[in-house]
């Protein structure tokens, strides 16, 4: 049975997270903003079979909160063995061209707030020496675009984070799983024209469980965006800046 | 900022463009309606066959997205949810605990919502009625922001209301309904080979006190003298006290069903009067004795179809309709020989018609489709006038017998024959909310 910290568990993707481990029997803390919807999925996953079920709300802007919400939740379940952290706004990326302080605001959530949650939650399981974190990342922080930059550039900062948390915590029995979705199909993305590459949070789900499971590193999600940002990845600069993506 | 994309229902012949008004949790307010729209229509799973779930150049409410369960407690079967759950989702929970669906329809893909608003029914109703009849109570949100929770004692006109209320009356939320106890997920069954009409009748009469579930289907391929012959199926939940030896192998572990898709819509309607009558020959001698027994798992039981999802599909893209009547009792035998023979006569029936006795409990919607008497259903593969033809014969029919017609596989019934059938359709429409609207409710509201 696993010990499972969720933030920003009212999300479709975490959501959809906490009912496979609830099914499973993972004992689950919660933590996210919005009281009413955090005790909806609470009542839902304790429906599901989960064991034990925490709540606790929670701006993760609030950087001084991080180190009290990690108590809490180790002391509710009885430890903790496993951090999935989830929340995110989607940016606004026209308005955070011309509003410096929203822009920097978005940055802040997506980005700061998330490497700063990742590096405590990183030195608790270290120190017990066992333990994983799941972050949720974005193919945006790949290669910044003209389209959406802003939240890109915050996902690059919590992808690149990640990357040397593992590598350094990987010695001491932690391992970070960076999940990489594409466009999923969620009530944030609700006013998008959906086409043939959105993804199912449930899919997200599978494969973000799956990969806290096996130990891996990076998990594209779906796996065909790996073959995607690949190809942007390696579009010379002097043809990329022609492109409208 | 408003999205339209097409909507359509199970029986794929309308595919309108709708505008999508997200729904953010159960505890908001009804999303507001786009200039434009005129009216909102919750959309469950898209089970339904015609346009009574779709409300086309309007907006739809996609109910799929209210899916928490809230509450259930083991020890007395009741279980609270929201009305987006599906009814697949419901019994994978509670199964394994002991309980099973009072009612259910033919398919385990539908939401609490869509159930309550067909007031749908299943094999049993003739112990258990209708899927409102175990429904203890529900919040329905209106448009102007009112919430009520209504029951039998409490709001019960609006419970009366929005039971089969095929969602006009406001936004249903959640649910609390009450659950069955099972021992076991198994069924003990009997399929019975029945050669004529009046053998159906005497079979369900003999049945119905010692089977929970009974259920019919007829050849509709054939006249004369093969006219009405056909498969009675009963069964029971198993008992507690069961052989081990009994469960087939490979059952006993109730895994997920192997599901296959129908990846891709044909060209062209893979059934035709070849197949048809192919298919029927096969299926009346699928088995060699005229009573077989047997032990089988609820889903085959209860979802033979759903192991094939979207078999809709094979329906080629006009898509296809059916055809669902009840007839009361002194009226049955008469009106559904002339139905069968109409239908065999035009060579257009399809497999999969299905007949069965409802029973005398009675349903607590005003517009609760299931009454005493023989209901009777079938496919009909979209042929244009041709079938609209003979579906002008079937209602007349109907009609003259006291019958009715089914709004969860209607897409073309006349405002006629639905205020024949549905005699409270006037006290009714005073609980439609008047920012809801269907396309089934506009047609059949049109004055004559
Ligand atoms: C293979 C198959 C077998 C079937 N067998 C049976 C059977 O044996 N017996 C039977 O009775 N029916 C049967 N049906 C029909 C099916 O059970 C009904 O059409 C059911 O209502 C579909 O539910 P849905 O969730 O798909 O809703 P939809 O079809 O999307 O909508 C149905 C109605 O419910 C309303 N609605 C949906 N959600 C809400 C909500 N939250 N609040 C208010 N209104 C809401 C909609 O407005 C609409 O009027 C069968 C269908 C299929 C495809």
């Amino acid at each position: 049975m696993r010990k499972i910290l969720i933030v920003g568990a009212t999300s479709a993707i975490a959501e959809a997270t906490a009912r496979v481990w609830a099914q499973r029997g993972d004992k689950l803390f919660l933590a996210a903003r919005r009281e009413t919807q955090l005790q909806s999925v609470a009542d839902d996953l304790r429906t599901r079979g989960a064991p034990f079920v925490g709540t606790q709300v929670f701006d993760a802007n609030a950087l001084d909160q991080h180190v009290s919400l990690l108590q809490a939740a180790t002391e509710a379940m009885g430890g903790l063995d496993t951090v999935l952290i989830a929340h995110g706004t989607l940016s606004d990326q026209n308005r955070a061209q011309t509003d410096a302080a929203y822009a920097m605001d978005e940055i802040h959530t997506n980005g700061l707030s998330v490497v700063h949650l990742m590096g405590l939650a990183g030195e608790q399981l270290a120190s017990q020496g066992h333990g994983a974190i799941a972050v949720i990342s974005s193919v945006a922080g790949d290669r910044g675009r003209q389209s959406n930059y802003v939240y890109g550039s915050a996902k690059a900062l919590v992808s690149a984070f990640a990357s040397g948390l593992r590598q350094r915590l990987s010695k001491q029995g932690v391992h970070v799983v960076t999940i990489k979705p594409g466009f999923v199909d969620t009530p944030m993305t609700a006013s998008f024209k959906k086409g043939a590459l959105w993804a199912k949070p449930e899919k997200v789900a599978a494969d973000i469980v799956n990969g806290v499971d096996k130990g891996k590193s990076v998990v594209y999600t779906p796996g065909f965006w790996a073959l995607i940002m690949l190809i942007i990845k390696h579009i010379p600069e002097f043809v990329f800046v022609k492109l409208a993506l | 900022m408003a999205v339209t994309s097409s909507y359509t229902s199970w029986g794929r012949v309308l595919r309108p463009e709708h505008e999508l008004l997200p729904l953010a949790s159960r505890h908001a307010a009804l999303p507001a309606l786009p200039d434009g729209s005129a009216t909102m229509l919750p959309y469950g799973n898209g089970r339904s066959y015609g346009d009574s779930n779709l409300n086309p150049g309007g907006a739809l409410l996609p109910g799929r997205q209210l899916d928490r369960f809230i509450a259930f407690d083991p020890s007395t079967g009741v279980l609270r949810c929201e009305a987006g759950v599906l009814l697949s989702e419901i019994l994978r929970l509670v199964v394994p605990q002991g309980w099973f669906l009072p009612v259910t329809p033919g398919t385990q893909f539908v939401t609490v919502g869509g159930a309550i608003a067909n007031d749908v029914h299943g094999k049993n109703h003739h112990v258990a009625g209708s899927f409102g009849n175990h429904v203890r109570c529900f919040e329905l949100l209106r448009s102007d922001g009112i919430r009520r929770v209504c029951s039998l004692t409490e709001h019960a006109d609006w419970f009366a209301a929005t039971v089969g209320g095929l969602g006009l009356t406001g936004l249903i939320t959640w649910a609390e309904v009450q659950l069955r106890r099972v021992a076991n997920p198994f069924m003990v069954t009997e399929s019975i080979r029945f050669r004529s009409l009046e053998e159906f009748f005497e079979l369900s009469a003999a049945s119905e006190a010692d089977h929970e579930y009974t259920v019919s289907w007829i050849d509709c391929a054939f006249g004369g003298k093969r006219l009405g012959r056909g498969l009675f199926n009963r069964g029971n939940h198993a008992p507690a006290a069961m052989e081990t030896a009994w469960v087939p192998r490979g059952l006993a572990q109730g895994g997920d069903p192997h599901t296959r898709t129908v990846p891709i819509t044909p060209p062209l309607s893979l059934v035709n009067s070849l197949s048809l009558k192919s298919f029927n020959t096969l299926y009346f001698h699928k088995q060699r004795r005229d009573v077989v027994s047997g032990m089988q798992h609820y889903r085959p039981f209860f979802y033979p179809l759903d192991a094939l999802l979207e078999w809709n599909r094979i329906y080629g893209p006009r898509g296809f309709y059916q055809y669902q009547c009840a007839i009361p009792p002194e009226r049955a035998l008469k009106a559904t020989r002339a139905l069968l023979e109409a239908i065999s006569a035009s060579g257009m029936g399809s497999f999969l018609a299905v007949l069965k006795q409802f029973g005398a409990p009675a349903s607590h919607g005003m517009l609760s489709f299931p009454m005493p008497g023989t209901t009777l259903a079938l496919d009909f593969p979209n042929q244009g006038p041709r079938l609209h033809k003979l579906f002008e014969a079937l209602d007349r029919i109907v009609l003259e017998a006291g019958g009715r017609l089914y709004p969860a596989k209607d897409g073309r019934m006349g405002a006629a024959l639905f205020k024949a059938g549905y005699p409270r359709w006037s006290e009714f429409t005073s609980y439609v909310d008047p920012r809801f609207s269907s396309g089934f409710w506009r047609r059949v509201m049109e004055q004559a």
